[in-house]
Parts: C-alpha cells; structure tokens; sequence
C-alpha cells in the first residue's frame, strides 16, 4: 500500500501532536521479583527457573526488597509522590509468555505518582509531567517456529523460554504531553534519553535500548486547533533514542494523512520497523476491562514507611541535569559545546576519561571527534565504540609524553576500537612510536637535504618557510613517526638557518 | 434481572481462550449467575464504614533479600511440561493475541 504523506511542515501548521511514553525498565537486581533466581541477560533455556517464575501450583511469590527500593528511588528522582500503601494487582490474561496465566503488576495504586522530569530541547526546558511509576514482572521469551517467516503469522508453534519471566520490570508513565507541536519527535527522544540518564545515575538499571532493558511506547495523536484531542495510538518495538524520535514523526505524518483524507484514526497498537522507519497496525487495543485486574492475593500490600523513603531521598545521588551544569563550570565549556557533548551521549564518558588523568579538553576532542565519527559510521552508542575512558587517557597520555604525534595517535586509536589491546601495546606491537633517536632523524634529515638542493638553497638564503617541503619528506621516509617540529628544529639547525 | 450475559459469558470464555458450545453457554450463564447473585446479597449487608477486604491478614511489607537462590534445572523445569523442543516449552501457535507489558 503506497500513500502519499504530506510534509512534516505542513502537518504541524494543521495539527497540534499530543504524545506520550511509557517507557520499561528492567531492574539490575541480583534475582527476580518473586522469586531468588537470577536475572543475568542471556544464559541458555529455561536454566533461571523455579517453581515460583514458572507459576508452578502451591509456589508463592515473595516481593524483593531491592527492587521496591529501586522503583521507589526512581520515583523520587522523578519528582513523584510515594503511596503510603499500595497493592499489587493481578492482570490476567491468556497468552503463554506468562506462565502463570497472568501478570502480576500494579493497577489503580502504583508505588509512585505525579511527578515531572525537566527535559531540555534546543536550549528551552520542558517539563514532562510523570503520570505513575510502578513495579511489574516481565515475560518470557516467545520463538515462533514453523512458518516461512518466524514471525507470528503463518508460525504453526511456539517455543518459550522463562529465564526473563519474573524480572523486575518498572514502568514508567508521562502525561500526556500537548503543545510541543513540530518539535514533539524531538521533545520524545529528549525525555528518553533524560530518563535513561535518570535510571542509570540511581545504579538500578543498565538502561540498554539495545538490549532491551529499556523499552519505550510512543502514543501519538493528533488534533485540529482548538478541537479535543484526537484518538491516540500506541507504537511499539521503539528500541533506539533515533527510533523514538522517528516513530513519533511518522505517526504524526501517517494520523495527518488519514486525518486529511477524513478518515478516522483507530485506537490500536502499531508496530515499529527499525529498517523503513514506519509503523504497521497490530492487534485493536484490548480495554483494561478485559485483563480482570484484582488485587493479588498472594502478597500483602506494600506500606513504604516515611523514615524510608526521607533515608532513599537522602542517598539519591547528584542527578544527571545538575550534573551536567557543575561539569560545564568545572571544564569551562559554552553552552553549545556542552550541548554536543550531551547530544552525543559523552558527558559520563569524558568524565571517566578525565577522572583518569585527561584534560577535559584532550577528553572531549576524542570523545566528539574520532570516535563520534566512528560511532556514527558503525550506528552504535558512543558508549559501545569500543574504547574505555581508561584507553582514552591512556592514548592521550602517550601523546603528552611525545610518544605518539596526532596522526599516530588516531591510527592506535583504530587499534584500540578494532580490539588490540591497550594504546602502549598496540604502539609497541605496530611499532608506531615517533622517532625520538636523534641520530636516525638526523640521518633522515641529511638525506632530505641531499634529495633537494634547491629547497635547501632557499632556506640558507632565509625562506625558513621552505622548510616545510624537507619536513614533509623527513615525516614520509619515517613513515609519520617523528614529531614534525623536531624535524623542522632539526632541519634548520642543519642548515644553519 | 441476570447478574450475567450470555454474551459476557461468551466474552469470558474467549478471553479464556476456553471453547465454550452454545449449549454450556446456557448452562454456565445460569450458574454464574446463581454465584454472583450470592455474593450480591454479601455485599448487602456491607455497611458504608467497612472498607472492602482484599486481604485477611493484616500484614504489610513482607519482603525478601535480594538473593540468588538456586531453581530448578531445564530438565526438571520441562518434565512436566506436554512437549517441549531446544530446552524451551512447545506450545501451539498463537494468533495475533496479546502480550503484557
């Protein structure tokens, strides 16, 4: 089916967008939120298993602590109210990814509630308004087997696996979020990457989108001025911070186009393809009627008492916006360079390389150069191209000390992210070192000299700029391993210039 | 009147993913709503100053240490298992159905 979708200009001009995300998170416990099995990504079938994650009968679920403290911390961090007393709930539904039958989740008490996250886009601060925060259980893993194509569809079985089934899982609900117009695509991926920044600062999560420990739902609608809201749908499968900016825009441009032709937008769940950038329609949205939440009789309600939860607020740790402004005053960045290097995904990454032992300066220019450049060729997370901060300093280290020359340095630098080793080991192994042996430069220099007596007549005559030719063919017989201003120092002195 | 519908009844059953016949659809529609017409009259005799009950005992807080305890083996976890396929439950197919999240 082929459409034409109107410009993103134009449907902004037409229509206002209201968003909203619902972002999961797996918790970075030690075990399950029922249950004492471990909860480390991957590891073969069904080998985290017990009777309680598998809803075997007569088992019965016990809450873990860390994990109530975790999403109770990161309702904090949100700015949000935490419920005095709040059950759990008992979400039934019918589908093998839950062995139990049902999910047991929270309902109308989540643990934490209306709260905000102040989120920066272009420069201006948005305030998204946080709905709930609650604690749930994730799934196991479904591998549709049988049919030509491996997805659900023309699959003739399915084959489970319940080592993900009972980790904790937070969910984590905005407002809805109006008035953002043509900046809303932006404004979603904004307040991802805030949150993850949030959740990862607090140490209970490792927020990998890649992975799936951090999970987003894109609701979308659209509306004429000054008309209700339209009806919304909900993306999901939005598993990349671009993704999340892509499938609010090409909701908003689908809604437009169907909108436009006077046709209705359907409330539905949508899918989102990380290869076309589209959505695709997924099942009608079942109502919350037919999961039959009650609350679950298995576990006692939780009463968070307050000396606890002042004891979490106190340890909350320095939070990722402040941070950020204490780091542009200590590095003495503008504003715009600051924003590349959040834009980038860099600030924890500069840190570290600075905390051992680069100037922030020499940090950020590896950091945004090279390895953005890197990052972005590969299309993967600064953070996974590859180098540690700890390699970083080390390279710059070596540079300081006169042992590599900026060239030198970015070909060890494509040792270290192709996986060699350490910078010292990849310079010593390709015998990358500058030529600090003076009598070899020397011998080199001579040779230049004899290769090209007119340049030297110019430079004994006083056109010390001549020089520039002699240190170039120095630099290519030493194959750009001597610091060029040795070489030029070397050059004159030679020729008494 | 009925507590319940024959077509709520119909609506339970799918969402039970339970074939129900035309025939166990009457019968169970009288039954449940024999249930419900009982747990009504309970409900009656409520006062406004009794706060619904999800929990007899009056506990809060039981919580467990965030320790790894050891489970079952694949072995053991797929032994009661109808049939099962690569250490993973077999399951029949499922047709465009929900899942949690």
């Amino acid at each position: 089916m082929t459409t034409t979708l109107p410009a993103y200009d134009e449907v902004v001009a037409r229509f206002e967008p209201v968003i909203g995300l619902e972002t999961h998170v797996e918790l970075g416990t030690n075990t399950k939120m029922w249950c004492g099995c471990p909860t480390d990504f991957g590891g073969e079938p069904n080998t985290r298993v017990c009777p309680v994650c598998l809803g075997l009968p007569g088992s019965l679920p016990v809450a873990n602590k860390a994990a109530i403290e975790a999403t109770i911390r990161i309702g904090l961090a949100l700015n949000c109210s935490i419920a005095e007393w709040c059950r759990f709930a008992r979400k039934n539904y019918f589908y093998p990814d839950m062995p139990k039958n049902f999910q047991i989740s929270q309902y109308d008490e989540p643990l934490c509630f209306d709260g905000y996250l102040d989120v920066e886009v272009n420069g201006e601060m948005v305030r998204i308004g946080i709905e709930r925060v609650h604690l749930e259980e994730d799934t196991g893993k479904t591998l549709h087997v049988g049919g030509a194509t491996g997805r659900i569809h023309g699959a003739t079985e399915s084959l489970v696996d319940y080592n993900r089934a009972g980790i904790p899982l937070v969910e984590i609900v905005t407002k809805p979020i109006p008035g953002t117009g043509a900046l809303a695509p932006e404004v979603a991926r904004a307040y991802v990457a805030e949150l993850r920044d949030v959740i990862r600062s607090l140490g209970v999560s490792d927020v990998r989108m890649e992975e799936g420990s951090l999970r987003c739902d894109v609701n979308t609608s659209l509306n004429r001025p000054g008309e209700e809201w339209g009806t919304r749908t909900e993306t999901k499968n939005v598993n990349s911070l671009r993704s999340v900016e892509r499938a609010v825009r090409s909701e908003m441009l689908r809604q437009a186009s169907v909108l436009e032709a006077g046709g209705r937008i359907t409330q539905e769940t949508r899918h989102f393809h990380e290869d076309t950038g589209d959505t695709t329609s997924g099942r009608s949205k079942e109502t919350a009627t037919d999961y039959r939440y009650f609350p679950e009789p298995d576990l006692v309600p939780l009463a968070p008492d307050t000396a606890w939860v002042a004891e979490l607020k106190a340890a909350l740790p320095e939070l990722p916006r402040l941070r950020r402004k204490r780091i542009q005053q200590d590095w003495g960045l503008s504003d715009l360079d600051m924003q590349s290097v959040v834009n980038a995904g860099a600030v924890e990454l500069i840190e570290a390389t600075v905390a051992a032992g680069a100037t922030p300066a020499a940090a950020r220019k590896w950091w945004l150069g090279e390895l953005s450049r890197r990052a972005n060729e590969t299309g993967v997370e600064l953070a996974d191209v590859g180098a540690t901060p700890a390699q970083v300093a080390e390279l710059q280290g070596l540079v300081d000390a006169g042992k590599l020359n900026d060239k030198l340095a970015r070909t060890v630098l494509e040792g270290v992210v192709a996986g060699e080793g350490s910078p010292t080991e990849i310079m010593t192994n390709r015998n990358l070192e500058v030529v600090s042996d003076t009598g070899a430069l020397t011998a080199a220099v001579d040779e230049a000299i004899a290769a090209n007596p007119d340049v030297a007549d110019k430079i004994r005559s006083g056109k010390v700029a001549a020089a520039g030719a002699l240190v170039g063919a120095v630099m290519k017989t030493t194959r750009g391993q001597a610091d060029a201003k040795t070489v030029r120092e070397l050059i004159l002195a030679r020729l008494g210039a | 009147m009925a507590a319940i519908s024959r077509e709520e009844v119909a609506h339970l059953a799918r969402l039970s993913r339970l074939a129900v016949t035309e025939e166990e659809l009457d019968t169970f529609a009288g039954q449940l709503d024999v249930i419900l017409q009982s747990v009504a009259q309970v409900g009656e005799v409520a006062a406004a100053d009794i706060p619904p009950t999800s929990h007899s005992v009056p506990l809060t807080n039981v919580l467990r240490e965030d320790v790894v305890r050891p489970g079952l083996t694949p072995q053991e976890a797929l032994s009661g298992a109808p049939d099962a396929e690569e250490q993973r439950f077999r399951v029949p197919r499922i047709l465009d159905e929900d899942v949690a999240s």
